[in-house]
């Protein structure tokens, strides 16, 4: 099948430098490698002396331990650096930090950082590959792929579903990403929210915006909601979380406009109760657990693919 | 400005002057630092008794001396990016013979010692200086600066530039206030509680890169507020830096309703759209932000129909430690000092702007709208002067810039049509080669 093909990236900086036959060759890689986390001894030597560092200049728990294990089981090398402990602070640039650890020779960087586009900085200054963990509100690609992975999976297919998305688009890499991949993918992409959540020019990205939550969920394969960001203060973007869980929750009356198999998905944290109601998140429906198995997963194909791309050694 | 001659011949060079109606090819005599006499081709030599430098200027155009109305010198306070002498040699190499320098340096300019001290390093110079006075203490937007001891001390206008005067109140009363000293106004139009934390143009591009987007209504809020004020009071403003469609039509609309107002754009919002900013390219990214396809068609049309005034560059040095960062994190501005004649000129050669219309526009209109000398080849004025080669094609590469930083977004474009020679008070400040 992949005769011709070689996957050929040195860095992951977004799904929007993937082509379909990339992100599909990602998800077979990543499917493949599934089964190694449910072993009794979870590591293979495939990055024995790969160095890996994982350089977060945000809070993260999940994505930052979903990478680590991800790296510890392909038996490559981890370190952590996190922004209070970080040069940052000192006032030491972005590039100055990135020199110092190109300096370290490490392999790949995984970066999380609040600026858009930081991943690229990185990535036009060291000769590492660079994986984006998530940079400002721009993409968030390994969560995108996670999803993509996780609907595949329990769908069987991606080409033609109904993906409807709830929730802040404006400030949501994981949307950025989940609209660009879906649609690459041919599914079609709905997005719903509060008028002050949509950015300009969303339906360039592939995504088709609906008036309400009833029209986004109706005969939906996928329904994800997306955290509300309670810190977000200084931007007056609803009333209250109260009128948003009442017009932007995805509750169990809502949920039964899409199919009746249709996936309960959340990239998390959740605030139960402001986008989705508790029985949704928990229900039978509800894939946001083997979202999380399947980060590790995704993030060890990534490491994969990155390391035996044509080229490197 | 160093000591040399003050007088020489500027043989064979096309003379265009629109305020003495002339275009034609002549020489130019000019002695003691006045141009003396303007006489037919070839003549030159015959000049009695005369051991004058002279320069063969054939295919060369000899303009009156091209003048930057907005550009930041960075002194005192930020050195390392620009200083009044590296910032003048910059201008006179772009064939600038005179910049007027916005008062955000630090401290800011807004009191006599600061313009005094401007002013003496300009002594030193390339070009001449006109320094722009803040209109509040700090550019703070609360008290009135003192207009009349910065007049005093040589500043021929007022600005905040960099920011907005956000409250209306005190707007009103420094356009009232400004006219006991006979002071312009320039305003930098922005409605920061719209782009505040904004990194480039908002559209599908800020979007698409995750940016925090300006909306372009956040600049024409501020000039309608502005208009109306200065129309109010009767007191004249300037607008600095427009870069949208609904700037130019809100300002072709006061003007034909006789309101008191000019306005500028620079070469990059003429040139550039928010394309530029490509994969988060620091050198793009300016306050206003670049626009759309559709923006820069419509300033076009503003300077072809004289809606826009004056081309300034925004003259704005920052060194790798501002760009050489996270794009939300990097400051803004550009230097464009020694590529707005070239940028210009590629206007002139697509027919919006005839050479006329594009030296009312660098020299004639700045001259006017700041009331100082310049704008003409007048027999006894002053001889500042601009050759230049509108044919003179070369690469604009970061070893070749004079200006101390080198944040363009220009860098390595093949640039077509230069200034070849800036002449100061009768000083030829600039040669090429």
């Amino acid at each position: 099948m992949e005769n011709e093909y070689r996957f050929n990236h040195k860095h992951i900086l977004g799904l929007e430098d993937l082509s379909r036959t990339d992100i599909e060759f990602i998800l077979n890689t990543a499917d493949s490698f599934k089964e190694i986390s449910t072993r009794p001894i979870k590591k293979v030597p495939t990055l024995r002396g790969k160095t890996v560092i994982h350089l977060f200049f945000e809070p993260s728990t999940r994505t930052r331990l979903s990478f680590e294990i991800a790296a510890k089981r392909m038996s490559a090398d981890t370190f952590n650096i996190s922004a209070s402990t970080s040069s940052a602070q000192k006032g030491e640039t972005l590039v100055d930090t990135a020199m110092n650890l190109a300096a370290m020779n490490p392999d790949i960087i995984v970066i999380r950082h609040s600026s858009s586009g930081s991943p690229r900085l990185l990535a036009n200054h060291i000769g590492a590959s660079v994986i984006n963990a998530g940079d400002g509100t721009h993409e968030h690609p390994s969560q995108g792929l996670l999803d993509l992975m996780t609907v595949k999976e329990n769908k069987g297919r991606i080409d033609g579903l109904k993906i409807a998305i709830i929730g802040d688009i404006s400030h949501s890499r994981v949307a950025h990403s989940d609209i660009i991949g879906f649609s690459k993918m041919g599914a079609e992409v709905c997005v719903c929210g509060p008028s002050t959540m949509l950015p300009v020019g969303i339906e360039e990205l592939g995504a088709k915006v609906c008036g309400s939550r009833e029209e986004v969920v109706e005969g939906a394969d996928v329904v994800m909601a997306l955290r509300i960001q309670k810190e977000r203060q200084t931007d007056p973007l609803i009333p209250s979380l109260r009128e948003y869980a009442t017009f932007f929750g995805v509750s169990k009356k809502v949920v039964q406009l899409a199919r009746p198999d249709a996936l309960i998905m959340h990239p998390g944290p959740i605030n139960r109760g402001v986008e989705m109601d508790p029985d949704i998140a928990d229900g039978s429906r509800s894939v946001i657990l083997d979202q999380v198995t399947n980060g590790v997963a995704v993030r060890m194909a990534l490491l994969y693919l990155i390391m035996g791309r044509e080229g490197n050694e | 400005m160093n000591e040399q001659s003050k007088s020489l011949l500027l043989k064979n060079g096309r003379i265009i002057d629109p305020l003495n109606k002339m275009d034609e090819q002549a020489d130019v005599l000019i002695a003691d630092g006045k141009i003396e006499r303007i006489i037919p081709a070839g003549t030159g030599n015959d000049l009695s008794g005369q051991n004058l430098p002279s320069f063969d200027l054939a295919g060369k155009w000899v303009l009156p001396g091209l003048i930057d109305m907005h550009v930041h010198l960075r002194e005192p306070g930020e050195e390392y990016k620009e200083t009044v002498v590296s910032g003048t040699r910059a201008a006179a190499a772009g064939g600038f013979t005179a910049v007027a320098c916005m008062p955000n340096t630090q401290p800011v300019n807004d009191c006599q010692s600061v313009t005094q001290l401007i002013l003496a390093k300009a002594g030193q110079g390339f070009a001449r200086v006109y320094p722009v006075g803040a209109i509040s203490k700090n550019s703070e937007g609360t008290e009135l600066a003192e207009f009349g001891e910065m007049k005093e001390a040589g500043v021929v206008a007022l600005s905040d530039d960099g920011r907005p005067v956000a409250n209306s109140q005190l707007l009103r009363r420094a356009l009232e206030y400004s006219a006991n000293h006979n002071l312009l106004l320039i305003s930098h139009s922005e409605e920061m509680s719209l782009s505040e934390n904004g990194a480039m143009n908002e559209g599908v591009l800020s979007t698409r890169l995750g940016l925090n987007g300006i909306p372009h209504p956040a600049e024409e809020i501020m000039i309608y507020r502005d208009m109306a004020l200065a129309n109010y009071v009767k007191r004249p403003i300037h607008i600095a830096h427009i870069s949208t469609r609904e700037s130019v039509s809100l300002i072709r609309r006061a003007k034909a309703k006789g309101w008191p107002v000019t306005a500028e754009t620079t070469p990059h919002y003429f040139t550039l759209t928010e394309e530029a900013v490509g994969q988060y390219n620091t050198r793009a990214k300016m306050n206003p932000p670049l626009r759309t396809d559709d923006d820069v068609k419509a300033i076009k049309e503003g300077l072809r129909d004289g809606t826009i005034d004056a081309i300034a560059t925004d003259h704005a040095p920052h060194s790798t430690l501002e760009k050489d960062v996270e794009f939300d994190q990097a400051a803004n501005g550009i230097i464009g000092l020694e590529t707005a004649v070239s940028l210009t000129l590629a206007l002139v050669r697509k027919g919006v702007l005839t050479p006329e219309k594009m030296i009312e526009l660098l020299s004639i209109h700045p001259a006017r709208i700041l009331d100082v000398t310049g704008g003409s080849l007048t027999i006894g004025a002053t001889a500042d002067v601009t050759v230049i080669d509108p044919e003179m094609e070369f690469i604009y590469s970061t070893d070749k810039i004079v200006s101390k930083s080198k944040n363009s977004p220009f860098i390595d474009w093949q640039l077509k049509g230069k200034a070849v020679m800036t002449i100061v008070g009768g000083r030829v400040m600039f040669q090429e080669g």
